[in-house]
């Protein structure tokens, strides 16, 4: 095999709930240093997908390989430990906690105390929250709660970080500023985002993976994907004309 | 926005020690307490008799126990029912040990050891068993009545471990008192007791102070405010609750074994359902995810049952104390309740503060001191902020 | 011992395991709808009880027929007792598992205190109706098969109100999935309100029951909490399988437990079965096995 070195990979990956086949025989592939998005109309199997992805779901069939290693159904704890970041569809953040010891919690496993002060003040700056370091994470308006998610996972150096609708519920300068951070995340990692909000994949997307009815219905660029005959039928036709 | 996270969860956390703010009013807490309990140490035994200086002792031992909840529960969010079980395996292991041995340095180890052990054990078997909260309570309380319908029903003769006699429901009577260590010569006297349960008590608090600023304090703070969050972070929330759950039970073992020896008696009600109520309605009312609050509450709680259970409390009396009109109205309400009743006010002050203050008096009192010692423009415009959500 | 004896000792030996079922069943089946329907763990259940026994008492001395006593006053008393704890605890509560068990626990302590400051802290007898009756040379008491037969009706008479009746329409859907409850927040509380009193009233009634087995006094929940809980929470959501596979369980394991040791480590044992199953099932008997049951 050429070219980079496959980090994530499924092979017939696949979830059934009682008679529901949520997912099914999805082989994925992510090479390292990509950027991938993963779309699909509603109930198309993305957040079981997702959830397979990160151990949350003990697939039925098939495995999840990342860097050649199963790790279907292996411990949350342990993904993180293996450098998965993960960030959730709702912003799973400490509520009662500071946003500075919300980052210092994520910093500091597997750091020396200094090194993670330091982590925790340069990404106070990336994600914009300089400013409300000491307040209570539950006081924060939506989309700061979604960048702190995002700055949590950072704090982890990640290899692959999995976003799950990471512009969802933010205003569209907010969405800008997103999509801004998640291309220079990918400088020096992986990711593979969750959305449906077409604008903001366009705003980062390279390659574009469209799920439908639990199966890969197409992989390929952005603009080849908008101009595809069947996604547009199944998903995209509604939106994009409106 | 749940009740906690007004004033961040780490009670003035050391985080916020990055401000000057944060940092002060933890130094500020830290030295009123060791100075409060230095002039305890020093000055109760000089103005109380021995007789009261008994009844304070007791306080301050259960005030270990309360604190061995307030890890576990206010800090770890692991409502444990159960409680009383480890400090009823601390007494008796202490006791048991004790008629065998002869010297108290291994049986004060064991009591602390082997509660911790059975609580390592429990927690494994409920914390990697995925077992929900709620099951959780159900499983410490039915352990806790499990202890004491099995240890209530070893009255026969042929229940001996060793030298002692487990005495089922009758309890172990005479049990000897601690002696320094390596001297069985010279025991503990009353006094002495005093000292060594104060001097612990402190040590015992200011370890949680320190503990709860340290990584792992922080950890199992988070993982209380959201266990998936810390799971995806990399932390295995199975061990660190584990590891809170059995520290807890070494220090509820820890307050059983003092309690032994103040007594010099033990019996199976110290697994009851009453003791573990009694732990759970100290740290409520105190407040839970503070340390001084349960201490505070044990000692009121301990108190207040003790004055009504003891005083023979008679209208005259109470009506010194609240005044002949309440007095008045209390007793024609509760005409034929006895005031003794400590069961009925234990249990009325539990449906209170669950239904009214459920953050407990101390976070409360915390807040109104802020609130008035607060001058910086910022933390009013933070305050409007957070009236505002 | 003849072959005549020993069918008589097996006859006696299966009458005491059934009636240690269904006396778990009969304990626990006011909780186990409490339970099932609203995700309520109610610590007072045991107060419940006693409360049911002290109505049939109160209600006997003051000249009622035991029976009406038993089955009519102890049910409606604790019934009414019920609704009014719900309306006034535990409505405040919904969604807040753990404070629930707080409120219920205090509301228990509290009514241990109130009811030893009214009757005192001691046992109030009544005797067992209906006498021995003998098997062989074995005597076993009448009133033990009563106990059976009306936890049997009992069990039956769930059975039909769940299955055709709209209320036993809801709570189906609330045991199928626990999320009901919490979806279907716009339900008028009147159904809250009235499963918490036909809960509380199927406690009282089995409190009666007891009573004239064990006697009465304050603290007398205490001994069957334990017992009801493992009942309720080894059965898993589903009140009628649940309740019933778990009072077999349980109750089989109690009977051959107390036989080769002593009653009190009967219970032991069965309370430690208990706890390593709920550890192996996790969701409860109905959680895995009998799923679509009732």
């Amino acid at each position: 095999m050429t070219g980079p070195a496959v980090l994530l990979e499924t092979v017939d990956l696949g979830m059934r709930f009682g008679g529901v086949e949520a997912v099914s025989d999805v082989n994925f592939r992510l090479t390292e240093g990509e950027l991938r998005c993963l779309i699909g109309p509603n109930g198309a199997g993305k957040s079981t997908f997702f959830k397979l992805l990160t151990g949350q779901l003990l697939p039925t069939r098939g495995k999840v390989l990342y860097r050649g290693r199963d790790i279907s159904g292996i411990e949350t704890h342990e993904v993180a430990r293996l450098g998965i970041g993960i960030k959730t569809q709702v912003p799973s953040v400490f509520d009662g906690l500071s946003v500075r010891e919300n980052l210092w919690i994520a910093a500091s496993r597997g750091r020396p105390t200094r090194r993670a002060n330091e982590m925790v003040d340069e990404i106070l700056s990336r994600i914009a929250l300089a400013g409300s370091a000491q307040r209570t994470v539950g006081q924060l308006a939506h989309g700061q709660r979604q960048w702190l998610e995002l700055g949590i996972v950072l704090a982890g150096e990640p290899e692959l970080i999995l976003l799950d609708e990471p512009a969802a519920g933010m205003t569209h300068e907010e969405v800008v500023r997103t999509a801004e951070l998640i291309r220079e995340i990918n400088r020096t990692r992986s990711l593979i985002v969750v959305e449906h909000d077409m604008q903001f994949i366009r705003m980062i997307a390279s390659k574009v993976t469209v799920l439908d009815r639990g199966r890969v219905l197409v992989e390929d660029s952005m603009e080849n994907i908008l101009r595809h005959p069947t996604v547009r039928d199944v998903y995209l036709g509604k939106r994009v004309a409106a | 926005m749940n009740a906690r996270s007004r004033n961040g969860a780490l009670n003035g956390g050391a985080l916020n020690g990055g401000t000057w703010n944060g940092r002060a009013w933890n130094i500020a807490g830290l030295v009123t307490v060791g100075v409060v309990g230095l002039a305890a140490m020093i000055g109760l035994p000089l103005v109380l008799e021995l007789s009261s200086l008994l009844d304070v002792t007791v306080y301050l031992i259960l005030a270990i126990l309360a604190l061995s909840l307030a890890l576990v529960w206010g800090y770890g969010g692991t409502l444990c029912f159960g409680q009383s079980a480890f400090f009823g395996l601390g007494a008796y292991a202490y006791a048991i040990a004790m008629f065998n041995i002869g010297e108290s340095t291994i049986p004060f180890l064991l009591a602390i050891v082997l509660p911790a052990a059975f609580a390592a054990l429990l927690g494994y078997f409920m914390f990697y068993g995925r077992i929900s909260d709620v099951y959780l309570g159900v499983i410490t309380l039915t352990v806790t009545l499990i202890l004491f319908n099995a240890v209530n029903s070893t009255a026969g003769p042929e229940y001996q471990i060793g030298e002692a006699r487990l005495g089922g429901f009758n309890g172990i009577p005479s049990i000897p008192p601690l002696n320094w260590p390596g001297m069985p010569d010279s025991a503990l006297d009353l006094n002495d007791l005093f000292y060594v349960s104060i001097v612990l008590l402190m040590a015992v608090y200011f370890g949680l102070r320190w503990l709860l600023v340290s990584r792992f304090g922080r950890v199992i703070v988070a993982i209380r405010e959201n266990e998936q969050r810390a799971g995806f972070l990399g932390y295995d929330a199975r061990l660190y609750k584990l590891a809170t759950f059995t520290l807890g039970g070494a220090l509820a073992g820890l307050a059983g074994c003092l309690f032994a020896n103040w007594g010099a008696f033990v019996s199976p009600t110290i697994f009851g359902l009453g003791q573990s109520a009694q732990i759970i309605i100290w740290v409520i009312v105190g407040g839970r995810g503070t340390l001084i609050g349960p201490v505070v509450g044990c000692i009121a709680i301990q108190w207040l049952t003790a004055f009504l259970g003891s005083a023979q409390l008679t209208k005259a009396s109470l009506a010194q104390v609240v005044g002949p009109t309440v007095a008045d109205a209390l007793s024609s309400v509760m005409g034929f309740a006895d005031l003794s009743n400590t069961s009925l006010i234990l249990g009325a002050v539990l449906l209170a503060f669950v239904l009214l203050v459920p953050r407990g008096v101390m976070p409360s009192l915390l807040d109104l001191a802020r609130f008035l010692v607060r001058r910086r423009p910022a933390d009013a415009l933070a305050d409007k902020a957070e009236r505002a959500t | 011992m003849s072959e005549g004896e020993s069918v008589d000792l097996v006859l006696v030996l299966a009458i005491q395991v059934l009636f240690a079922m269904a006396s778990l069943a009969l304990i626990s089946v006011g909780l186990a709808v409490i339970f099932g329907m609203m995700r309520v763990i109610n610590l007072a259940h045991g107060e419940f009880l006693m409360l049911g026994g002290y109505s049939a008492i109160v209600a006997n001395q003051h000249g009622v027929n035991l029976w009406i006593a038993m089955l009519v006053v102890a049910p409606l008393v604790v019934g009414a007792i019920g609704v009014v704890v719900e309306r006034t605890l535990i409505r405040f509560l919904y969604g807040r598992m753990i404070d629930t068990m707080l409120a219920t626990w205090g509301l228990s302590l509290f009514l241990i205190g109130l009811v030893t400051g009214i009757f005192g802290n001691t046992t109030v007898g009544i005797s067992a109706p209906l006498g021995g009756m003998a098997i062989g040379n074995y005597r076993t008491s009448i009133y033990g098969l009563v106990v059976i037969a009306i936890t049997a009706a009992l069990l039956v008479a769930i059975y039909l109100v769940l299955r055709y009746t709209r209320l036993g329409l809801f709570a189906r859907g609330t045991m199928q999935n626990p999320n009901m409850a919490a979806a279907l927040g716009l339900s008028p509380p009147k159904v809250y309100a009235v499963t918490f009193g036909i809960g509380a009233a199927l406690s009282g009634l089995a409190g009666a029951l007891i009573a004239p087995i064990s006697g009465v006094f304050p603290t007398i929940g205490i001994a069957y909490i334990a017992k009801a809980f493992i009942t309720v929470i080894g059965g898993g959501a589903a009140i009628l399988s649940g309740t019933i596979s778990a009072a077999a369980l349980f109750g089989a394991i109690q009977e051959v437990a107390t036989y080769f040791t002593t009653p009190v480590f009967g219970v032991v044992i069965t309370l430690a079965a208990a706890i390593v199953l709920i550890r192996l099932l996790p969701q409860g008997i109905t959680g895995r096995f009998l799923k679509r049951w009732l």
